[in-house]
């Protein structure tokens, strides 16, 4: 396994680093799409529910191997070229963003609805009221799950190997068919995969601590 | 000159007939306390006042606007009108002096120090300055009810509307809060609006009891007319179940 390594270090790393990268550019942008799309699901207003909704329930149920082929084969013949990195990176920000979206929701109803009731009655606006009262509180609630989901989006972004998005599993697959060395392949390929997703983990259960 | 004025107020929640034909004009500076079984639409009516409820047909008039106009500007009408919750609901992220200090800082723009010494006056009134930095978690029930008065007194409102402040509390904590709540009525500008199930408290601080039984208001009397014969049987009926315990 070590020599296999050493033979193809520098196929893996350019794996890696490309998995990274998409994961980092994905819970980035999956965040904010989340919580963009969770705060239309809450406020009263019933066109920005209906439109939350439905995005929500589209994307968190179609195989993200589906919204990514789609941005792989559908979207370069009729509006713009993309690479196989950016139509998986655009997958999976959006598969995930409508995860994201639930657990946020979720968060943001567990707190009591007290809080936003005397933060109105305090004379407050809606948007005080969730920025200083509501939000905080629903972020302790939504850390753990969100860990999950992150854990969820490094291991899903395997996703860009299927078009030929040059990611860890991508380079996995090649490496894997030209020496025949299947099983050490995939075991470096777990590896690294771990070595994002650990971290991960950790450094949710630390902030989960520290803040419960 | 009053301060508070429902106009035949309708109020449903779908098809149930919450509050029914509603009349009643509260003046500034008086003290009225609101009882009445539970389900009779007290607590709704009390919350109608802030615009927590709405109503859905006649007027409601706080302080010279009418709330159900969509023109006006509730947010403007609540700064007036301090609440405080059966079941105190702190600000459960600040400790507090924060939740003391917060809505003058961010509705008011009250200057940082004028703030900070405005609330531990206040504080320091419901007996509590020493408690400045708790979290809401750690302090008592009675406690949290004062710190919430406190945080609407902060507003320096015109009106207070309290929703059965004592229920969620402990036999003994009930006399500390009565007795800010009394200190609080006592004050000859400001208007209160409360709803209890406390008939001796009723009897020393309200200026009017109102009794309320499915929706209605059947009695508006003078408290000491109230309490030796009342104008309406169902709440004579009331009186006698709540005074043999």
């Amino acid at each position: 396994m070590i020599k296999l390594f050493v033979d193809n270090w520098s196929q893996f790393l350019t794996g890696f680093g490309w998995t990274l990268l998409s994961s980092v550019l994905a819970l980035f942008f999956s965040l904010i799409l989340g919580s963009f799309f969770a705060i239309l699901e809450v406020i009263p207003n019933k066109f920005a529910r209906i439109v939350g909704n439905v995005y929500v329930e589209i994307f968190r149920n179609i195989p993200l191997l589906v919204i990514t082929m789609f941005f792989y084969l559908v979207i370069p013949m009729y509006v713009v070229k993309i690479n196989g990195f950016a139509a998986g990176t655009i997958g999976l920000t959006i598969y995930t963003s409508a995860f994201i979206a639930e657990t946020v929701r979720a968060g943001i109803n567990s707190v009591d609805v007290g809080q936003m009731e005397a933060s109105r009655s305090n004379g407050m606006t809606y948007v005080q009221a969730m920025r200083y009262i509501v939000l905080p509180q629903a972020f302790k609630y939504v850390i753990p799950p969100l860990g999950n989901q992150f854990v969820n989006l490094v291991k899903n972004s395997s996703v860009l190997a299927f078009v030929a998005g040059f990611d860890l599993m991508y380079q996995g697959n090649s490496i894997a068919s030209t020496t025949f060395e299947t099983v050490n392949t995939y075991f470096v390929v777990a590896i690294f995969y771990l070595i994002i997703t650990l971290p991960i983990s950790y450094y949710m259960q630390h902030l989960e601590r520290k803040i419960v | 000159m009053s301060m508070i004025e429902f106009r035949d107020v309708q109020k449903y929640y779908g098809k149930f007939h919450a509050l029914k034909d509603i009349n009643l004009e509260i003046d500034k500076g008086e003290t009225v306390v609101l009882i009445g079984p539970s389900g009779s639409g007290k607590s709704t009516l009390a919350r109608t006042v802030n615009g927590l409820e709405t109503i859905q047909e006649g007027q409601l008039i706080v302080n010279g606007h009418d709330i159900a106009d969509r023109k006006t500007d509730i947010n403007r009408i609540r700064t007036d009108v301090g609440m405080v919750f059966q079941h105190f609901n702190l600000y459960q992220n600040k400790n507090v002096l924060e939740n003391v200090m917060l809505a003058p800082r961010i509705v008011l723009k009250l200057d940082e120090t004028e703030n900070k010494k405005r609330a531990m006056d206040i504080l320091d009134q419901v007996g509590l300055a020493d408690k400045a930095e708790n979290m809401p978690s750690q302090i008592s029930g009675g406690q949290a009810q004062r710190v919430a008065i406190a945080r609407s007194l902060a507003m320096r409102p015109k009106c207070m509307l309290f929703d059965e402040p004592t229920s969620a509390l402990d036999p003994e904590m009930i006399d500390d809060v009565l007795r800010v709540i009394k200190y609080v009525t006592s004050q000859s500008d400001m208007t209160s609006l409360i709803v209890t199930h406390e008939m001796g408290f009723a009897q020393e601080v309200a200026n009017r009891v109102i009794f309320m039984d499915q929706g209605q208001i059947l009695a508006d009397d003078e408290t000491s007319k109230f309490f030796e014969n009342p104008s309406n049987p169902r709440a004579k009926q009331f009186l006698s179940k709540i005074i043999k315990h």
